[in-house]
């Protein structure tokens, strides 16, 4: 069972609705203790940075998710869900993150259209079991105005967008995962990359 | 690289899709659930619902069938019409859509979108504007279905709603919706030119080349059409492969 964690925040459903096409067995839930004895955790994410930390700080969900990281449990950021697990992000301020990646949330600079809105090619940086049946070059769709930067870890760089800059699509360390786009929004390749996900952390 | 978007708009009334010709002459077309699965389907890149329905019962119906629709679709849509508050936009965001459009409620009341952009952030709001060309020679606002001229111009209401906050504009021409002659182009370039956020063209889409040169010549992100698609008139595989021989790229 994978925990999908409910912050009151944006769409969640089309999530839940893709893993059930995909019969990977979800629920939607504020509860901690469901959150700790799932077997992984998903955070989605549309919304703000700073109702989102503080919707989390308010239900313990914080702590929460810095323990059951350190404990290995695999964790996946969507979009905004992403963004939270960095150190801070400046989206209309400057707010902490939850801290799990080392680096920040920056508004796209402004050479381009903001928000970078649509369907975008990714370009892996690494092989991944992430990217089975995923060829290169696969679009998946964006909708955002921040993106990773700062003193990010290159390392954990596994798939990027260009977009005036290079977009940070896919990130990886250890048990913890972000994708910037929606893979729940990308038809048949996000659907891939989520079964793809499921096989990882099965 | 970005592609530009093919975006199918479905009007519902009652649960059903149905098309107006500049706003009047409403007619059944089918259900909005199948519609969009066949669109997702067919490869389109978004789809817009626009709920012009009045009571709130009918706005339940819709909810339901916003909610059906994200179960079976595994692209991003919209929701519009009739969206007042932050509770509308609340509610039909937790049934599923990824964005929501805002079109009369922001013009009597510009602070929704910036409230709106700080709780749900700019990404999800979208500011949809009805504009024609007045005897002023100028291009204003209309409101409420396209019947009350705000007498705002279109290029200042676009720029002022970038800047509170909305994430992308839909701009519709009032005179040439329905009509299949094309998009207005000057239009739509205008305010692709005015602000820096994506611009979806909407309104008088009949023939291929009317989306390649509204993409290419007035700049726009995005190409929304009703009927042409609706009526099977322009299959959306067919207008992908035309926009890519016209050197557009374009999602496949």
């Amino acid at each position: 069972m994978i925990a999908i964690i409910d912050y009151d925040a944006g769409n969640i459903k089309s999530l839940q609705f893709a893993l059930d096409k995909l019969k990977i067995e979800s629920v939607l839930t504020k509860d901690l203790q469901t959150i700790r004895e799932a077997k992984a955790i998903i955070l989605p994410g549309v919304g703000a940075f700073k109702d989102a930390m503080d919707s989390l700080n308010k239900l313990g969900m914080t702590e929460v998710l810095r323990e059951e990281a350190a404990n290995g449990k695999p964790l996946l950021g969507i979009c905004l869900g992403m963004q939270l697990f960095y150190e801070t992000s400046y989206e209309d301020g400057e707010w902490q993150g939850i801290g799990l990646l080392k680096g920040s949330v920056n508004r796209i600079p402004d050479m381009v259209k903001v928000p970078h809105m649509g369907w975008n090619t990714l370009q892996k940086h690494k092989e991944s079991p992430l990217f089975d049946k995923i060829s290169d070059d696969s679009y998946v769709y964006f909708v955002h105005s921040y993106a990773i930067g700062g003193s990010y870890d290159s390392d954990t760089l596994v798939a990027s967008s260009e977009y005036g800059t290079t977009i940070p699509a896919i990130v990886q360390k250890g048990n913890v995962t972000g994708m910037q786009f929606h893979p729940e929004k990308s038809g048949e390749v996000g659907l891939q990359l989520l079964k793809n996900y499921g096989e990882l952390i099965s | 690289m970005l592609a530009k978007r093919i975006i199918p708009c479905l009007d519902v009334d009652k649960g059903r899709v149905v098309k107006g010709r500049k706003f009047q002459n409403i007619q059944d077309v089918a259900d909005p659930v199948d519609l969009a699965k066949r669109y997702n389907d067919a490869g389109a890149d978004e789809l817009v619902f626009y709920d012009i329905t009045a009571s709130n019962e009918e706005r339940n119906i819709f909810l339901d069938v916003v909610e059906q629709v994200a179960r079976e679709i595994s692209i991003p849509f919209s929701v519009g019409g009739g969206i007042r508050s932050i509770d509308d936009i609340n509610s039909v965001l937790r049934s599923g859509a990824e964005k929501v459009s805002v079109n009369s409620a922001a013009v009597n009341n510009p602070d929704l979108i910036k409230e709106a952009a700080l709780k749900f952030g700019s990404q999800c709001i979208v500011l949809s504007i009805d504009a024609k060309e007045t005897s002023t020679g100028r291009w204003e606002v209309f409101i409420n279905g396209g019947r009350k001229n705000t007498g705002i111009d279109a290029m200042d209401w676009a720029k002022r709603g970038e800047q509170l906050g909305a994430g992308e504009i839909v701009i519709n021409a009032i005179d040439t919706d329905g009509e299949k002659n094309g998009y207005n182009l000057e239009l739509t370039k205008a305010i692709a030119d005015a602000v820096n956020i994506p611009v979806v063209a909407s309104g008088g889409a009949g023939a291929l080349e009317h989306f390649s040169t509204v993409l290419k010549e007035a700049n726009a992100d995005a190409a929304l059409a009703a009927s042409v698609f609706h009526y099977g008139e322009i299959p959306i595989p067919e207008l992908k492969a035309f926009l890519v021989e016209e050197d557009i790229i374009v999602r496949r």
